[in-house]
Formats: C-alpha cells, structure tokens, sequence
C-alpha cells in the first residue's frame, strides 16, 4: 500500500512533469521557434523597444530554454526572483510564474482564485451526485413507468442544456419568479457564511443541474444492469428485503463506476467551470485562465493549466485509492 | 387452469388425505416480451416429499430453472414491468405460495427454503465478505446479535468443509477457490436450516472431483436436515447417484418422470434417451463418443406444434398420421401396475415401440 | 521640425493603435447612460448637469467587464481607467468637470495657473498650489513632478502607458528612467527643472501648443519617489485626489476610500461626494445590464455601453430611457480608400464609392441611430475645430446618389464600374456588416467589390502595411478612429500626415501625403494655445474631405444608462464619459 501510493506520487509528479514541458513549449519554446517574439505577447499595447528589452530580461527570454525551464520549475520549489538589474520582484514559493499585466505573482493569484471554485465544485458535487444518483435509482427502480420516463426526458434536457441557459432560466425562475433567492456576488465563505450560501445557490444548482443529469442517466443504466446480476437474486433468494436488496447490494455496485466519473469530472472542474463561473460573474479559476487568454498573460494561463492537471492527476490518485476501498477485488500494487 | 386443454395427470402422491410436502400443480410461467409470450414453464406438475430428492433435467431453455425461481418466489420481486405470469399452484407445506402475501413468501425465502446457484462467483456479492453474506442471511430471520451470528456463520463453514472457518469467514469471495466458493454458498443457503433446499447447477462450474465432493457434500447435509433438495441439472450424471426421482424437462414441460432407476434403466421417450447417450459415464468404453442430442431447443415464444420434440426427434415419423407434428402428447403412465415407482412419460409412440427400440437399439449402445 | 514631426507621429501612432487595439470594441456597441432625477431626461447628461447635489455620503458602485490595466498613473492607457484616475490623481492641469465644449478645456488642478509660456512657446513654467498633499500629508513638491515624469522614460520596468513624454522630453539624452538614473538624487532628466520646490519648468526643443495637453494626462502625475515600488507599485499608488486605493486584486476589483490629506479648497474640479468608490470586474455584460437596471449597481463605468438586450430594454420603457444617454466616443467609423490601389488614384473613382453608399444602411449596420450619427467629414465633434455640418458629400442626407455616383464613374472613365476588394477585420461583426452594406451599394453602379476578412489581431500587418495593401489590392479599408487626447493633431495626425506612413503599424491608409496638409499640422503645433490651434485642424479637415479620401459612416455613440441616484451626472466631453470627478450617490 505504502510502495503503491509512493509509486503513485512519482507518477504524478512525472505527468506534471510531462504537462508542464508541453505547456512550457508552447507558451515559451513554440514562438521562439516560429520566429515571433514573446516578449511581444507579454507587452500589450505597449511595445516600444525599451518596454520589450525589458520583459525579455524579466522574463528571461535572453536565456536558452531548457534553462528558461529548469528556472520555471526551480522556482515551484524554491522561488525565483525576476531581476532586471534596475527592479527586482520576488516571487515566493511555490512561485508559478509571475505576472507582469498584473504585477502578481501567479501563485497569489491561484490562491485568490482557489476558494471560489472550489465552493462551486464542492456544492455543486454533492448536489449532482445527491440528485443523479436518487433519480437514477428511483428511474431504475420504476422503469418504463411515467416517473422513469419523465426523469430521463428530464435528464436528456440536462445534458443538453448549455450551462449558459440553464444559468439564465435559473435566476429566472428561482429569483425573479418565486422569489426564493437574491442575486449576489460570490461572497467568501469566512466573511459572511449566510451570504456565501446565497450566492453559491444558483451557479452550484446550474452546474449540478449539468452534471446530475449525466449522473442519473448512468445510475439508471448501471442501475439496471446491477439488478440482473446473480448476486442481487441471491440476496433476494436469502429473503433480504426489497429495501436492503436495493440499497445495500445493488446500490453499492452501482457506484463503482460513478467514483471513477466523479473523480474526474471534479477534477477537471477544480480547474475552473470557465462557463458557470462566467454567467454568474464569479471570480473563479476559469474566468482567471479565459481573462489570461485574452489579455495575453502567459504566466497566469500555464500556471492554471498546470493547476488544473495537478487537480486531474491527484483526483485520479484518489479514486484510483477510494477504489480498492469500494472493491476488494482491487489491489493496490 | 380450465383454459389449459393438456390433460394434467396427478402424480405419484401419498396416501390420500396427507398432502406432500410441495406439491406444483399446473405451473405455468409465461414471460411477456416485445418479440411475444415466452412460455418459460407451461404446466409442469410434481410433488416432493421431506427427505426426497427430485433431479430436474433438461437443455437450458427447457425451463429447470425457471421452475425453481417460481417455486422461491423470486419472480415476484425486482421490478414489476418485468414479471412474469405466473399460475398454477406450487403448495409448499400446504399453503399456495403464489397466491400467498409477497411479504410472506419473503419471509420463508432463505428460511423455510433456500437456494444454491450455479455460479458462486458471480452469485456472491464481491464487495461483501463471506462472513458477512452468511450473517446477513442469518440475521435476516433470526433475532440474534452480531456476535451469536458470526458464531454461526463459522460453524456453518466448518459444516461445509472449510479449514480454518474463523479466518475464511473474513475473506471475500474471489478470495476463495471454486469448490470452497460453491461450499460457502451451501453454508449460506443451510445457515437457517431450511426444509426445501434447491440446488441449480450445483456443480457445472466446478471440476469433476470438486464436484462429487460437492455433490457428496448436499447428500449428507440433506440426511442430516432431512430437508427435500430439488437438484436442477442439465446432466444426468449429477442427479444419477442423488436423485430419488427424475423428471425430465424439454420446451416447458415435462416429457418423462419416474423414479431414477426407471428413468435410468428404462426411459421411455427419445429425448431422454439423448440425454442418457450424452451423458459421460466411467464404465463406457472409451472409444466410444458421446451422442448429443441433435438440433437446438424449441423457442419459447413459437413452440412447435405437435410434440415440441418432433423437429429433433429420430422417430418422429414413427407414429403414423404425422400425429407428432399436430397433437401434443399427453404424460401417461408406463405402467399401470407399478407402485411409488410409478413412472410416466409423453410420446405419441406406443409403449411397445419405445420399450423395442430402448432394449433393442438404444440400451446395446450406451 | 521633420525630426519633432516624426517623433511625436510614431508616439501618436502607438498610442492610437493601443487604443484602438483596448478600446475599440467597446466603441462599436457605442452606447452611454444618463442620469436620473428630477431633471432626468434621456440624454440630459450630454447637455447639462443632472441631478445637481452636494451631498455627501455613501458607496458609487462602479463595475466593468474589462478590468483596469493598470492604476499606476506611469502606466495606465484605458480610457475609463483615466476617468477613474480622477478620483485618486491629480496633475498640474485638468479638463474641468463642466459640461459641454468648457469640458474639454485645461485647467489648473495642482498647478496655481496655466503654465506661462516663454521662449518662444518653448518653455513651460508652471507654479504649484499651496497645501497640496499626498496621502500621506507630505507637500506635493515639483521633485515628485520631475520624479512621475521620470518613471515614464523607465519603459523597461514601467510599461503600458502613453510615451508621447519621452518623445517631447528626452531631446536626444536618452534617459533610461529613475531606476537607472546615475544622479544620486534621481533627477536626472536634464529638460525638467525644478528651480523650487514650487516651481517646475519644461523646456522643449520646440513650440507645441499640445503640451498642456500631456500634462493633464496621468502619466504626469507626482509620484513621491520614497514611496515608488517600482513594477509593483501599479498595486497601490500613492493619492492626490480625494479617495485612495484601499484595496486592489487584479481582474477582481479595487475599493477606494476617502483621503483624508485631500484639501477641497486645492480642488476645483472634484467634488469628493462618496464615502467609498468600489470597482468590480464582471465576466458577464448582461448580468451586468441587469444589475444597473435593478438600481443594484451605480454606473458601468467602462462606458462601452450596454449590450443589446439591455438597450433594447432601456429604450421601450420611458422610466429607464430618462436614465440613459447617447453620447459621442470620439470615434470615427469609415472606410478609406488606398491610392495606391487603381482605380483609387483617381479622385473620380473614389467619390463614385462615396456617393454610391447608402449612408442610412451603414448606420444600420453598425447598430441603427442610437450607434452613432451619420458622418459627414473626419473631424469628430467634441475635438477643437470639428464642425459635425461641414457635409461636403451630402452624406447627412441619408440617400444613396446613384446619378452623382454614375457621372463620377464617367469622369473617372469607368462608366461601367469596375473590380475592387473591401479590407474588414473578421473579428468586428458591425464593420463586416458596414462591408457587406457598401457592397450590396456599388453593385448598383456597377461596381463589383469583393470582401475580404482578415484576422482583426493582425491589422498592423495586414491593412497597415501599405505594400501589402498593394498586394492585396485593397481599395476599400474598413477602419474606426479615436484620438488619445482632445486636439486635432491627436485625432487626425496619424491618419492624414504623410510622415506618418509607416511599413508596418502604419495608419494612414490612404497613404496621403500632401505637403500643405503636412505644413498646417506644424502651424498647428506652434500655436500658443489649443484654441489657437483649432482653425489650422479645421483647414485640415476640409483638405481631407476634398480629396475624397474617406467615407466616414459615423461620428460614434455609445449608450449609457447610469442609476438614477446618481448626482451631478454630466458626460465630459474631453472623454465622452460620465465625469467620475463628481458624480455623487446621495440625493
């Protein structure tokens, strides 16, 4: 077990490894290659030749790139400065870079921008993983009845509904028709826990609308299938009830195949629900990396790229863990 | 059962006024699906007394095990678009179990009857120790704790012939080899003692010497709990050394029953005897090859017309009027005369014909 | 002269493109708000003051879907982040918070008076006021005048902001900014003294009567050089104005609250009514819209306008309509016609094209009457010397004049049309539209115009540069235009200055290079004041249109709605936007 999560780690170190060469040659190896300047990139409107001169020694653009690279990474360890002789602006450990449109080090940005998405994720997880898997129980369980065929056309919607829709019909209904709800910024949960709920309500129903709908689809498939096994007819064939039948043997089965779906569906959204995050106006990760990329600020794209894969590999690891939990037919090894 | 127009015979029973143990009258189960009506059991009579053992023999589709998820009850749970038709009687110890409150028969499900299948890997649920499925089974209908229960579930494993039951009550399913698996599974079923036991395919998935031990291992628990076993097989050979009484199932229904030394030495219908010249058996000589029985088995939705037999049948054609291909036989009985060992059977062919062609060219070739 | 010329025709060039580059999509929705209030009326904030107030107290919630690009005045170029630099900067000289054309006049703000001008317009002396202080009660001294301007030459550290300073200043000392400076002191830019600590004079190598205008831009704002962080200090600037930066997180938002060092009685401009002004950044305009609309926010401040379903909204209901306003941006939307690409040489060919547009259908395409008003010339109202009447092409009349159009087709020896290829960003959907509106019109004369969109990303390369142009055959060039600071030159210079054709970046597309229109832009910089200067850009403006260079489409609007507690809600017309100076939120 030990020796299986050692392992494990240096996997993921190696595939951040590996996320970050491909990231770091394409945001800084790439457009050296190609001939155009990143410094370019990186001065925005501004692009007089003392302003360039500048950001390439910043930068370290002078520098070859393998060593370019060695610096980035040495920096998540250590930290760098970024000195041009004249100003010089530490970036502290785990330094992912340093944006000069900004004038924050990345990592302060992350760390700002953390809190907000991962409220969203979180909420809207147990909000989806609550209501897909009891609908899809329940459809399973009423198959071919009005309920089951009535959720499912409810979940097809769901799948198909793009979030900036359901983001539009949701305060459409829960705010300005029932009333139930008031629109509000994302509000820190450790300032005011009543407010953060309020504005949390809408993106995190949203977004797990999306998700709980794929959820119970799968329920319901999963669900159905479970139900043929021979096991089930043999905890019924020892005359368990229905109810312990359902939740105890199918229900457990059934989720096997829904950890490893959550695992990375909430990975990938730890880095950022760019759409959810954008209809609701929050200041999440995603709206971080979308604004990143349209003012040009590589640093702050590829330190949430390397974020989000972080969040990917490590939900990966978890499940991949809370499996040999689930199955004991799994061993870690 | 007025609308079935088969004339159903009673059975070999006990003296009047003493009803059997489980008696199955007229069994129907028709399964509705998009392609028509699957006629899974299509009236199917028998008894069975405490301490017997009936073998069901028949191809898969032949409805064996259909039979035994009827008699438990079991086609009742689960989702009920999907049911089953079921009618007929299945009287065990007296009460109509398909008439009978769900809950009810739920209650003696694991109880007063309980069932071992065919593949224990897959019929244990893998997330769930062995221990712990055998309590679970135990709990479910008996008021005791936790702790009397795993006191049981080890016994009960020592029973089967597990070594070192107090560790293996532990361990997972896969964790245990086939014949260990399947030995479990019979500790489960046996945990509350219950007084019908039906075994499908007990031992198809095992190897032959797992299997006789396995076999060996039912013969002394039945002897020991006096229970009535009902062994579903689709080989002779399982039920050859166990089985009291045989009764041979093809398309629904019953073609052949009788005690296992008429069925075995004297079967009286040609799919039984496919079924002997299939069967592998020590004292053959080795050159010689096994007969199966040719062609598939009838679909369930188009039965044939006639004997469901015919298509497959060698003397189909024997009978004149090709009777075979448009009346359905009825089960008579081969003999009169006989006693307990009364033995019936359901062919268009007279009894002298089939009794020439067993003696003169079946029996010489087994 | 050539060299001044140049010098300041590549700055203007650079900070024209930045803007074009920042703020031109917000220029294309083109809409503004108002005000609200008893004297509420649509529009009512273009002509006057609405909701007269002095009451002080409460929070102005200001959001953008665009963040700041920088608060640091060495560095900051967006439009509306010099608006609401007004709030927490001062300069020497200012645009008076009036209403109307006195908006866009300089008036002493740090400074005692106008500057006084001696040897021969080339020297600039101005004396600072008495009890002007920074946020943290020191004297704002002339050192800390020099030191800001200073930070500007520092481009390597300090990038982003306009660079027309350096180019006025430097005169051949290649300063290399504060950091680099070799002077123990750091004053080492030789141009700039600063005889007392109330005294600092400019000496530039040559008259420029648009000096005073750099002067009230932010990038000459006091910066105490104690108290410079250098890249960083962008984070948290030092005040002069009547609020300081509390708190401020990129791309989230910033909070400013009340200095208590600003002295009223120094200022003449702001009027400091808020307790606190925060700033939010939005990822979503329509949110925003709603938000406004709701009374939950006090103004976008952005001042793009907004997005169509909240305009629609706005103008089919009366209550909100007085809330709302259509403003000039000072752009200019047109198309302009390459000589370099035949049959564009010829005078006759290219006002065939203008008189064969369908000026109300171009209008239409960028967005209807509320996007703008029809153009006449390319002088856009609000700057010096533009007259929105001089219509020499009857353009304003609203009709296409297929006969005009066919006679000069005639003239132009091409009776029967000929072939051409409009030049459209692909990234600008209402100038695909104006494209696509022109070629549907020349079709009616014969002439046959292909349209080709090119990568909106890419223009300085594509459209601007001449020999590509060439190339491509681009006779038609779909373009907007405004001008980083209120005079003529600030606004024409780069478009119709033959020293301003450039190989790459260029902007004068019509690569038009006509020596009396070059001589009355350096008549117009000698002038002593912008006043004065006005005529020469008049003069300019009819030597343009007489050539038949462009078709302007539009003089740019934008639609505003602001909350109706606003007070003192008027648009200075110096920025076309909502004077941040005095708005207050307590009736």
């Amino acid at each position: 077990m030990l020796v299986y999560l050692i392992r494990r780690l240096f996997n993921v170190v190696a595939t951040l490894l590996v996320v970050s060469v491909v990231t770091f040659g394409i945001f800084f190896a790439v457009p050296k290659i190609t001939g155009s300047d990143p410094a370019l990139m990186y001065a925005g409107r501004e692009t007089n030749e003392t302003a360039l001169a500048g950001i390439r020694v910043k930068m370290g653009f002078d520098k070859p790139i393998s060593e370019q690279y060695l610096i980035f990474v040495k920096g998540i360890v250590a930290g760098r400065d970024y000195n041009t002789g004249v100003d010089s602006t530490h970036c502290p450990a785990p330094c992912f870079g340093y944006s000069f449109k900004t004038e924050t080090p990345v990592w302060d940005l992350m760390l700002d921008r953390i809190p907000v998405t991962l409220s969203l994720a979180l909420g809207a997880a147990v909000i989806w993983v609550i209501a897909g898997v009891a609908t899809g129980v329940v459809s399973a369980l009423k198959r071919r009845t009005a309920i089951d065929r009535t959720v499912m056309v409810g979940a097809l919607a769901g799948v198909s509904l793009p979030i900036f829709f359901t983001g539009m019909v949701a305060p459409a209904v829960l705010v300005y028709g029932l009333g139930w709800l008031d629109v509000s910024n994302y509000r820190p949960l450790t300032e005011d826990p009543g407010a953060w709920l309020n504005s949390m309500i809408l993106p995190w129903v949203t977004l797990a609308f999306l998700f709980a709908a794929t959820y119970a689809r799968i329920t319901r498939a999963t669900m159905l299938e479970v139900l043929g096994e021979d096991y089930i007819r043999t905890a019924r064939a020892k005359g368990l009830t229905e109810r312990v039948v359902i939740r105890k043997h199918a229900l457990r089965s059934t989720l096997t195949p829904l950890v490893t779906m959550f695992g990375l569906d909430f990975g990938g959204l730890l880095g950022g629900a760019v759409l959810t995050e954008t209809t609701f106006s929050f200041q999440g990760l995603g709206t971080a990396a979308v604004a990143a990329i349209g003012a040009g600020d590589l640093p702050v794209i590829m330190g949430i790229t390397l974020l989000a894969a972080l969040f990917v590999v490590m939900a990966n690891l978890i499940v991949d863990m809370l499996y040999a939990v689930i199955d004991p037919r799994v061993r870690l090894t | 059962m007025t609308d079935n127009p088969s004339f159903v015979p009673e059975p070999a029973g006990p003296a009047p006024g003493s009803e059997p143990f489980l008696s199955v009258r007229d069994l129907q189960v028709h399964f509705p699906t998009d392609d028509g009506l699957v006629k899974s059991v299509d009236g199917l009579s028998f008894d069975l007394e405490r301490g017997r053992t009936l073998g069901i023999v028949g191809e898969s589709g032949s409805g064996k095990s259909v039979t035994s998820l009827a008699i438990m009850g079991l086609h009742r749970t689960g989702n009920a678009r999907s049911r089953p038709h079921i009618s007929g009687e299945v009287r065990l110890d007296g009460e109509d179990l398909i008439r009978a409150d769900a809950e009810h028969v739920r209650k003696l499900r694991g109880r007063k009857m309980a069932m071992v299948f065919q593949d224990p890997l897959s019929a244990m649920h893998p997330y769930y120790t062995v221990g712990h499925q055998i309590i679970e089974a135990y709990r479910t209908h008996q008021d005791v704790d936790k702790k009397k229960a795993r006191t049981r579930a080890i016994e009960m494993l020592d029973r089967v012939g597990i070594p070192e039951p107090a560790k293996r009550v532990d361990a997972y399913p896969h964790e245990f080899s086939g014949g260990m698996r399947q030995r479990a599974m019979i500790a489960m079923a046996l945990v509350n003692n219950p007084e019908l036991l039906i075994a499908d395919e007990p031992t198809t998935a095992l190897d032959v010497t797992v299997q006789a031990q396995i076999l060996d291992l039912i013969r002394d628990l039945q002897k020991e709990f006096g229970s009535a076993v009902i062994m579903i097989t689709h080989d002779l050979g399982v039920v050859a050394e166990m089985a009291d009484d045989i009764l041979v199932m093809y398309g629904g229904r019953c073609v052949e029953r009788g005690s296992a030394e008429k069925v075995f030495y004297e079967p009286r219908h040609p799919y039984t005897w496919g079924l002997l010249g299939s069967m592998p058996r020590i004292d053959r000589d080795q050159t010689d090859r096994l007969i199966p029985v040719k062609g598939a088995p009838p679909s369930l939705i188009n039965i044939p017309s006639g004997c469901a037999f015919n298509p497959r049948c060698p003397y189909a054609d024997v009978p004149k009027g090709g009777i075979t291909r448009t009346q359905r036989p009825e089960l008579t009985l081969v003999d009169a005369a006989e006693g307990a060992d009364r033995h019936w059977s359901a062919c268009h062919m007279s009894q002298e014909e089939r009794t020439r062609i067993w003696t003169e060219e079946i029996a010489p070739k087994l | 002269m050539i060299r001044r010329k140049q010098a300041l025709a590549i700055t203007a060039v650079i900070a024209a493109l930045s803007l074009t580059a920042a703020c031109g999509d917000k220029g294309d929705d083109g809409k503004k708000g108002g005000e609200g209030s008893s004297n509420a009326a649509f529009d009512a904030a273009t002509k006057g003051v609405v909701n007269p107030s002095d009451k002080k107290g409460g929070e102005l919630k200001l959001w953008s879907p665009q963040d700041v690009d920088y608060l640091d005045p060495a560095r900051a170029y967006y439009g509306f982040v010099w608006n609401m630099q007004r709030l927490y900067i001062r300069q020497l000289l200012a645009y008076d918070s009036k209403p109307g054309a006195d908006g866009t006049k300089l008036v002493p703000d740090l400074a005692e008076a106008l500057p006084v001008l001696s040897n021969d317009g080339k020297t600039y002396t101005v004396k600072i006021k008495d009890g002007v202080k920074f946020e943290d009660g020191t004297p704002i001294t002339s050192k800390d005048f020099k030191y800001g301007i200073e930070r500007v030459f520092a481009q390597d550290v300090l990038s982003g902001g306009p660079t027309y300073l350096i180019d006025l200043l430097d005169q051949g000392q290649k300063y290399p900014g504060p950091y680099k400076d070799t002077d123990p002191n750091k004053m080492g830019l030789k141009s700039v003294e600063t005889p007392d600590d109330k005294t600092i004079v400019f000496n530039l190598a040559s008259a420029n009567s648009d000096f005073s205008y750099l002067l009230a831009m932010p990038s000459s704002s006091p910066v105490p050089a104690g108290k410079d962080t250098g890249a960083t200090y962008t984070n948290k600037p030092v005040s002069t104005g009547p609020y300081k930066v509390e708190s401020f997180t990129a791309s989230k938002g910033a909070t400013f609250v009340r200095n208590e060092h600003w002295d009223p009685k120094t200022d003449t401009i702001r009027k400091g009514l808020p307790d606190k002004v925060s700033f939010t950044v939005t990822t979503n305009p329509d949110d925003m819209d709603a938000r406004l609309l709701s009374g939950d926010i006090d103004l976008a401040v952005d001042g793009t306008g907004m997005q169509q379903a909240g305009k629609n909204k706005v103008l089919k209901d009366p209550a909100l309509k007085k809330n709302a306003d259509n403003p000039f941006t000072g752009y200019i939307r047109y198309f302009a016609f390459p000589q370099t690409v035949a049959p564009f040489d010829n005078i006759e060919c290219r006002k065939a094209v203008i008189y064969a547009a369908d000026p109300k259908s171009l209008q239409n395409a960028r967005g209807g009457p509320t996007s703008g008003d029809l153009g006449a010339n390319m002088l856009p109202p609000g700057i010096p010397g533009s007259d929105k009447s001089y219509d020499p092409f009857g353009l304003t009349k609203g009709e296409p004049q297929v006969e005009k159009a066919k006679e000069a087709l005639k003239a132009c020896g091409k009776p029967d049309g000929f072939e051409t290829t409009i030049a459209v960003r692909n990234n600008r959907a209402p100038e695909v539209k104006s494209a696509e509106s022109l070629q549907a019109a020349l079709a009616k004369v014969g002439i046959t115009a292909k349209i080709d969109q090119f990568d909106g990303k890419l223009s300085s390369s594509t459209i601007g540069s001449p020999e590509n142009v060439k190339k491509k055959g681009y006779g038609i060039i779909v373009m907007g235009w405004g001008a980083d600071y209120n005079s003529g030159s600030g606004f024409l210079q780069p478009l119709v200055d033959g020293s301003f054709i450039l190989p790459n970046g260029n902007n004068n597309y019509t690569e038009i290079n006509d020596p009396e229109i070059n001589g009355l832009f350096d008549k117009a910089a000698s002038a002593a004041t912008p006043e004065a200067a006005a005529p020469f850009y008049t003069d300019i403006n009819k030597k343009v249109m007489e050539k038949a260079l462009y078709l302007p489409i539009n003089f740019d609007k934008a639609f505003v709605y602001h909350n109706p507690r606003l007070t003192n809600v008027y648009f200075n017309d110096s920025m076309g936007k909502i004077d941040l100076a005095t708005v207050g939120v307590v009736k």
